[in-house]
Order: C-alpha cells, then structure tokens, then sequence
C-alpha cells in the first residue's frame, strides 16, 4: 500500500472512477455542442446567450468544467509522480514535485472560479 | 555472416556502457538467439548473460532482443533479425550488473509484496483442499507465469516506479491468488492494492501482453482486480 498526499480521492480506485466519469461527461459535452453548432449554422449572439443563460446548460457547463478540473488534476498528477521523482532527477525531486502539484492545483481552482464567474456573469 | 551488436558493461573495467560488434556463422539455419549468444561465448568468455534450461520454462534468460523483450532460448532468428542485423540488450529499466545481466531485486520486491502463496486459515482438511474443475479452470492463464520479467520490464509505469507500482507480472500472479476459491485472504489483498501506484498505475497500454513469451495477458488481470476492486467498495 503506498500512501499519497496531492492525489485527488487519495485512493486509486476513486481516481479512477472520477477519471472515467469525467471522460464521460466531456464526452458528452462535446457531443452536445457539436450536434448544437450543426443544427444551427446561423447561430446568432442572442441565441446562444439565452442558451447559456439557462439553468440547465449552466449546470451542465458547471459538470463539464468541474469533469475538466477532476480529469486534468488527476492526469497531471500521474504524469508529475512519473517523471518528477527522486528516482530519476534526484533528492531535490519531492521539493520540486510539490511545487508543481501544488501550483497545478492553483491553477485548477483558479480556472474554475473563473469559469463560473464567466457562466454566471452572462 | 549475420552482424550482432551487444551490449557490454563490465563496471570493474568500463567507465560506461557500449555497444559490441560480432559476426556470426549461423550456416543459413534459424536457430534461436541463445544458441548465438552460447556461440559468442565461446569466442568471448568475459560476455556474461543468464540461461538455465533453454526451452523457455526457467526465464532466466529474458534479454532485449532487436528492441523487444523476450527469452532468447524461443526466439528464433527469422523473428530477431532485422536487416541481417540482430541488437541484444539486457532488459530496460532495471539496474545492469554485467552485460545482460540485470538486478532484479526490484522486480522481486513487488512479486513479494503481493504475498505470492496460499493463505487459508481455516483447519486443513484430511487429505487436500479441493476445488471443482470449474474453480480450477480460473486460474488458466495465470499459475503459467515464469517471472521472466519481460512483462514488467518492458512496461513505462514499472520504469517510472518499480517501488511503487507492482508491475503486470506481479498483478498476474495477484489475481492469481485473488482468483483461486482456496484462498481466503481477498479482502486483505484488495485491501492492500487501493492505492493510486500498485495497480491504477496500469493505463492499460499492453506492452506487457506483447511480450510475454508464455502468450499470457497480465493487462487482463489487472481489469479484473479492478472489477473486484469496484465490487468490494462502497
């Protein structure tokens, strides 16, 4: 059993299943708003302000950002406890991993904020 | 003449690593790679590689072969050589100790740390545990491994954390013991794989199922520790 700190759910198979979900959510995000811009070539402002501006398509939007920030978090977090470590770069690794974990996570929540500042501020 | 390159390290004498020219006399017949290797060892005493029973049944003699893992004792030329050209290196991602020969203290760790044996604490009957052929027939496909370590070895996340994660080898043999109705330990060896690194490190790439000289399929395995990962949770 190998403990961990910066991981999202703390537990493998958590990661896991947030990691396949959130796929599925972007999914079908994308689905959506392909089949949208193709059902509606003269897509004016108007329309899709009011489309965004609705309670369901913001809920939805909000699910995707949040799928977006799961998924990335979790990604980063493989890739930076792959090559990051004090395996491959030396004892400094821990120090310069936590670094990078941490501002990743900053960043994530900084964009999700900001994302539902935008969703909201239509 | 078939060209042979080998890798050569000798730490007591060579300040690194490099790669040795050879050329052999097959006479046109498709032998395997080991009976190469013998033949050079004839010509060259000091190269150092493992082989023990050579009819792919002790797996000692897991090298990289023309950049894929595999035994030299079942690996004929017509399947190595590329461009008249064979490459012998010794397994990546382990510690080299001489020539092909590698440190697989690592490797065995992780095989340790799965506790590879029977538990059962329940009284033992008078003659054997029994199981029907039905529970036996689950354990094709897994009791077959050789701990050859070409699997392991050849997988990106085993070479990033062989400390952490188990590697496809010792996922197989996991299962193995996960899946056999004597044992009575699953939840404790569940239990002890729920962590991001010892199994979720698998993304499932199947370089392990390429290589496998016994044809068994460790990222298969590793799906159903998964499922029963998913099964025991709440």
């Amino acid at each position: 059993m190998v403990t961990t700190v910066t991981s999202l759910g703390r537990s493998g198979l958590s990661d896991w299943m947030i990691q396949r979900i959130s796929a599925w959510v972007m999914t079908a995000y994308l689905a959506f708003i392909v089949v949208y811009f193709i059902g509606n070539p003269d897509l004016s402002y108007a329309q899709w302000a009011e489309l965004n501006s609705s309670l369901p398509m913001r809920m939805f939007s909000l699910i995707t950002i949040l799928s977006i920030a799961a998924h990335a978090w979790i990604g980063m977090w493989c890739v930076l406890t792959d090559y990051i470590t004090v395996r491959l770069i030396g004892p400094k690794a821990t120090a310069i991993r936590i670094f990078f974990q941490l501002g990743m996570i900053a960043v994530t929540l900084l964009y999700v904020i900001w994302a539902i500042d935008i969703l909201w501020g239509i | 003449m078939l060209n042979v390159s080998i890798y050569r390290y000798n730490p007591e004498v060579d300040s690194e690593p490099y790669m040795q020219d050879f050329q052999v006399d097959t006479q046109g017949k498709d032998v395997m790679v080991l009976d190469v290797l013998e033949k050079l060892k004839t010509e060259d005493p000091t190269l150092t590689f493992r082989r023990s029973c050579r009819e792919g049944v002790c797996g000692s003699d897991g090298v990289n072969i023309s950049g894929k893992n595999g035994l030299a004792c079942i690996t004929p030329l017509s399947e190595a050589v590329k461009g008249n050209k064979l490459v012998i290196r010794p397994l990546p991602g382990l510690p080299v100790i001489r020539d092909l020969v590698i440190d697989m203290s690592q490797f065995y760790a992780q095989y340790e740390k799965i506790q590879p044996y029977m538990i059962n604490n329940n009284p033992a009957p008078a003659i054997e545990r029994l199981q029907s052929p039905e529970e036996r027939a689950k354990l094709d496909g897994l009791y077959e491994c050789i701990l050859c370590a070409c699997c392991s070895t050849a997988c990106p996340s085993f070479w990033w954390n062989p400390d952490k994660f188990i590697g496809p080898s010792g996922l197989l043999q996991a299962y193995r013991f996960l899946a056999d109705s004597r044992d009575t330990a699953t939840e404790e060896r569940l239990a002890n794989l729920d962590d991001p690194f010892s199994v979720f490190r698998c993304h499932g790439i199947m370089n392990c199922v390429q290589v496998c000289p016994k044809g068994l399929n460790p990222t298969k395995a590793i799906g159903h520790i998964r499922s029963m990962l998913i099964r025991s949770a709440t």
